[in-house]
């Protein structure tokens, strides 16, 4: 600490001081912490079964093998499968990874748009309940969600929405109260000067708002981005409202397929291959907009 | 031209801009009062009926849910089991995160060190319990390579009752660390440097700074953190879920709440039951939040 707070400019001349080896050590600890996982999984990945009791704790494959991804993907016979170890049972992750990212992409344009055009009118328009409204929605933040899933559930269930994707997506498909929370700062933020000069100028309400949009572009692709990767992660109500093999989402179908291995001698390389093709896409969004999103998380502090 | 338009909106005083707001607002709202509002409602009536999954009747039955829980073991267990982990887990996780906090703010400039702090948490918790899943394995599992390594005796972490819980809240400090930081590392860049500065003439060390001025002004933010963090907490489920086996671990030692509500509604398909025992558990947590913003003062600053 010491060190970080005298003059900056001069610093740059001195000798390394302890807190700096400390800071570094560190950074050093938190970087494996974080990352260990993700390369042990991937190590594992590109092993095959058979050199793993062996060389599991070596820090590179034993023995390659493209066999875990093959797997994971479906493009493995039956027969090739339980030679390298696999259990044989249709993983079918191909159709989980199209049901995951259609329900995702669904729930991500639906909720944007729907949240963006409330958000707007709580920012923008004047109308008798507004903030009692709005109140309502700030408390229903503080709902668990176990409150809701089961009434939820039965609801679904009785419009025949099970195992579809609608029933799915449905309870987050056309609104999330932090949705609106997240997308109101931003409206609020711009100034009336620009909406009243659109207005002077003929603009109608709906062309008001799409100008008002534009400029809050970078807010909600930032929400846009939140609220794929949380569809994306949702496990336990896809898990509960599709259950069908071929309607399960990723994180249901790797729960599943984590149930139906054997006690003691699960497929570690398909199970670890599986693991990598849910986080892949994750890790690419993050791989680019990293700075977006880590900057709405210190902007919005909830969620 | 702006004559009219003033005219126009004197007219329409009264109600404001009603016509156009309900427009602008018609499917968020349908979705808030379908999916949020009325659940709510329901879940709430269905805790005194004797709701089942399959059946579409139900009869009202009274407090008999909320008797029956009181003479539930497992119910007690369950929460025993909840309140253990989230020590466990807010524990270690409120210490680490501040940690690593100061250690962004102190490289505030690194973009990097941010993005990598919240990586784990942008992971669903499906692939932070598998990836553990692993690693903690009892036969082949890194981590007890390590422990005997380091001489320690080897354990089977998920699947023993006494470290199941144990490892399951390291599990989800890591999926969630990086997130609590930067949370804590908003806090802290809104503390004045002034603050700082003032205590290093005063003479203070970088210990005493840290706990006399720093970690006061940050109260604030730490109690809305912890609230946050304890919430979610309580809530854990797919960890669980997906790394023990079998109705909720060995001899129940990983039933957490959410497991045993679960576990009545869909196995026994007992609704109402579990409905009873959500609201249970929401009164809980909003008792929870209050207690804590109490006694952290959450809405006074020492800055004022």
């Amino acid at each position: 600490m010491s060190a970080a707070v005298q003059d900056a400019p001069r610093r740059r001349r001195k000798r390394i001081t302890i807190g700096d080896v400390f800071t570094w050590g560190a950074v050093a600890v938190l970087l494996v912490f974080t990352l260990f996982p993700f390369y042990w999984s991937l190590k594992t990945a590109f092993s095959s079964n058979r050199s793993l009791p062996r060389t599991a704790t070596n820090l590179l494959p034993g023995e390659w093998s493209l066999g875990g991804f093959k797997r994971a993907l479906g493009l493995q016979s039956t027969a090739d499968a339980i030679a390298d170890g696999g259990s044989g049972a249709d993983i079918n992750f191909r159709t989980a990874l199209w049901n995951s990212t259609i329900v995702s992409t669904m729930v991500t344009l639906c909720q944007v748009t729907f949240c963006s055009m409330a958000a707007y009118a709580f920012a923008r328009f004047k109308f008798p309940g507004r903030n009692a409204l709005f109140t309502l929605l700030l408390t229903a933040l503080m709902i668990p969600p176990i409150f809701t899933f089961l009434p939820n559930f039965i609801f679904v269930k009785d419009l025949g929405l099970l195992n579809t994707h609608l029933g799915i997506a449905a309870p987050t498909l056309l609104m999330t109260p932090f949705a609106i929370f997240f997308l109101r700062q931003f409206y609020l933020g711009l100034p009336r000067e620009v909406e009243e000069a659109a207005q002077i100028d003929g603009a109608g309400r709906l062309r008001t708002f799409w100008l008002m949009t534009r400029m809050t572009w970078s807010a909600i692709s930032t929400l846009a981005l939140l609220t794929f990767i949380d569809q994306w992660n949702q496990y336990l109500w896809p898990k509960q409202v599709g259950q069908a093999a071929d309607k399960r989402v990723l994180a249901a179908s790797m729960g599943y397929f984590r149930s139906q291995t054997p006690q003691g001698t699960p497929d570690w390389a398909g199970l670890m291959a599986a693991t990598w093709v849910s986080a892949l896409p994750i890790l690419i969004l993050l791989l680019v907009f990293g700075r977006k999103l880590v900057n709405s998380i210190q902007f919005s502090g909830i969620k | 031209m702006s004559e009219s338009l003033a005219a126009k909106r004197h007219t329409k005083s009264r109600f404001g801009d009603l016509g156009p707001a309900a427009l602008f607002l018609l499917p968020a709202m349908a979705g808030f009062l379908v999916f949020w509002v009325k659940p709510s409602i329901q879940g709430f009536r269905y805790s005194f009926t004797n709701k089942e999954l399959l059946r579409p009747t139900a009869d009202s039955v009274g407090f008999d849910n909320y008797r029956k829980m009181w003479g539930d073991d497992i119910f007690w267990k369950a929460m025993r089991v909840t309140l253990k982990y989230v020590v466990w887990n807010i524990g270690i996780q409120t210490i680490v995160a501040v940690g690593i906090a100061v250690l962004l703010d102190r490289l505030s400039r690194s973009n990097w060190l941010r993005t990598l702090a919240l990586t784990p948490w942008l992971m669903s918790n499906v692939v932070a319990a598998l990836l553990f899943f692993w690693i903690l394995d009892f036969r082949l599992g890194v981590a007890n390579a390590f422990f005997d390594w380091l001489g320690l005796p080897t354990k089977g972490f998920l699947n023993n009752k006494d470290w199941a819980i144990p490892s399951i809240a390291m599990i989800n400090v890591w999926r969630h660390v990086g997130y609590t930081a930067l949370l804590i590392f908003a806090g802290l860049q809104t503390i004045p440097k002034e603050a700082k500065e003032a205590a290093l003439i005063d003479g203070c060390n970088g210990f005493q700074r840290f706990f006399r001025v720093t970690l006061p002004l940050l109260r604030p933010v730490l109690a809305v953190v912890m609230v946050i963090t304890v919430i979610g907490s309580f809530q854990i489920f797919d960890t669980v879920d997906i790394a023990t086996t079998g109705p909720g671990g060995p001899a129940r030692s990983t039933t957490v709440i959410y497991l045993y509500i679960f576990e009545q509604a869909f196995l026994r398909r007992r609704f109402g039951y579990a409905s009873a025992m959500s609201v249970v558990l929401f009164l809980i947590l909003a008792v929870v939040s209050i207690i804590q913003m109490r006694l952290l003062r959450a809405n006074e600053s020492d800055l004022a």
